[in-house]
């Protein structure tokens, strides 16, 4: 366990792990929940027992939606989505670890493709 | 009413309808938009680290350049609003963020969230009414069946957002009475659409827009409307088992002022 990256992501996300009370609203509300490895309830729960480069290394911090049904949902305000923005920031500020590339984006676009679509990709995948 | 206006880089480009009508609408409403004469692009997504700073500046100087002028600040993209009506607050509530900015900006004064941030929708309720709107209203859209899409970013976080019930809300609704038309409340009319995610997983966002877009039919709703360009984006190019034409509000607004 990795006491370092733990507090990081803590003080980066400023979730108090320790409110949950394990109802699992999050995951329940959660739009994506069918496509994650981690679903959000095992982000505070494995943020807590310190296991997160399990969580850098799935598929669930680029399929969180940020659509905040987690964080409104919550009975006790924990705020998962926090944590989840905050695993995904350690993996992108790390050297070579952007997960959208620009090289990218020609190939991806499309007619209708609205900028706030890009920009909302690049801010989340990418530093 | 004069307000300043932050239109945000969509606007100007992929959603210029969004823009042109709400526009040609305010003024018959008596409403002057006033728009910032520089003004960056917001980042389209609220920075949620505590240590996020420099993303969150182009907000910060959007809601000190009104503060300069004396007028609150009118958005009217749902991303724009999120992030600016987020980043806002911190600086209202966040003394480490107000020192970081600070010393960073170097303002005559410092910005210390003064500015209040109105969506165009709250504008149309708070500051006009939809009362006025109705008697303004040429020609109203009788028997059309609507429903509201909210999606996500107008909503929550609504301990921060404050724009309407976040589980029930009922301010687009209303404004789908006010210009003559019929409401059809749908269940997932504040769940995601799929977001920016659909830029590299094309397939949840099928899903999710399935989902709406066929239960607003099941609901005998004839047309969706929306305020965010990205939601336009999913409902209309991303659906694929149904299609319902899907309108920005201030088009439906300007038809019924006669404007369009």
């Amino acid at each position: 366990m990795d006491k370092f990256l733990q507090e990081q992501i803590l003080r980066m996300s400023g979730v108090n792990t320790r409110k949950c009370m394990k109802c699992g609203k999050c995951s329940g509300t959660c739009p994506a929940y069918d496509e994650m490895e981690y679903h959000p309830h095992q982000f505070v729960a494995m943020v807590e027992s310190g296991d997160i480069d399990a969580l850098m290394q799935s598929n669930s911090i680029w399929t969180c939606l940020s659509c905040f049904a987690c964080v409104e949902r919550c009975p006790r305000s924990v705020e998962p989505a926090n944590l989840i923005e905050a695993v995904r920031l350690a993996v992108i500020r790390q050297q070579n670890a952007n997960h959208l590339k620009a090289q990218e984006i020609p190939e991806n676009l499309e007619e209708k493709l609205p900028q706030q679509a890009i920009v909302s990709a690049f801010r989340k995948y990418s530093k | 009413m004069i307000l300043s206006y932050y239109p945000g880089c969509t606007l100007k480009t992929k959603a210029q309808d969004l823009d042109l009508y709400a526009r040609k609408s305010a003024e018959v409403l008596g409403v002057t938009m006033e728009e910032l004469e520089e003004w960056q692009c917001c980042g389209a997504v609220y920075p949620m680290a505590s240590d996020e700073i420099a993303t969150k500046l182009s907000a910060v100087r959007a809601l000190e350049n009104a503060k300069e002028k004396g007028q609150d600040l009118l958005t009217l993209c749902s991303a724009c609003h999120h992030v600016i009506k987020r980043v806002n607050h911190d600086m209202q509530t966040n003394a480490d963020m107000q020192m970081k900015v600070n010393n960073y900006l170097q303002l005559d004064e410092p910005y210390t969230g003064e500015t209040k941030v109105v969506h165009y929708l709250e504008m149309l309720r708070d500051l006009v009414g939809f009362d006025k709107i109705k008697e303004k209203v040429v020609n109203p859209l009788k028997g059309k069946k609507i429903a509201a899409y909210y999606g996500c970013l107008l909503l929550r976080p609504s301990d921060v957002l404050q724009f309407d019930n976040p589980e029930n809300p009922s301010i687009m609704e209303d404004f789908i009475r006010s210009i003559g038309a019929t409401p059809v409340e749908t269940p997932y009319r504040n769940e995601c659409c799929g977001g920016y995610v659909s830029m590299e997983n094309k397939k949840l966002a099928q899903k999710k827009v399935d989902l709406i877009i066929s239960s607003a039919m099941e609901k005998g709703a004839e047309m969706i409307i929306t305020a965010c360009p990205l939601c336009m984006y999913n409902l209309d190019a991303n659906s694929t088992e149904h299609k319902l034409p899907i309108v920005y509000f201030t088009e439906l607004l300007a038809e019924a002022l006669g404007v369009k």
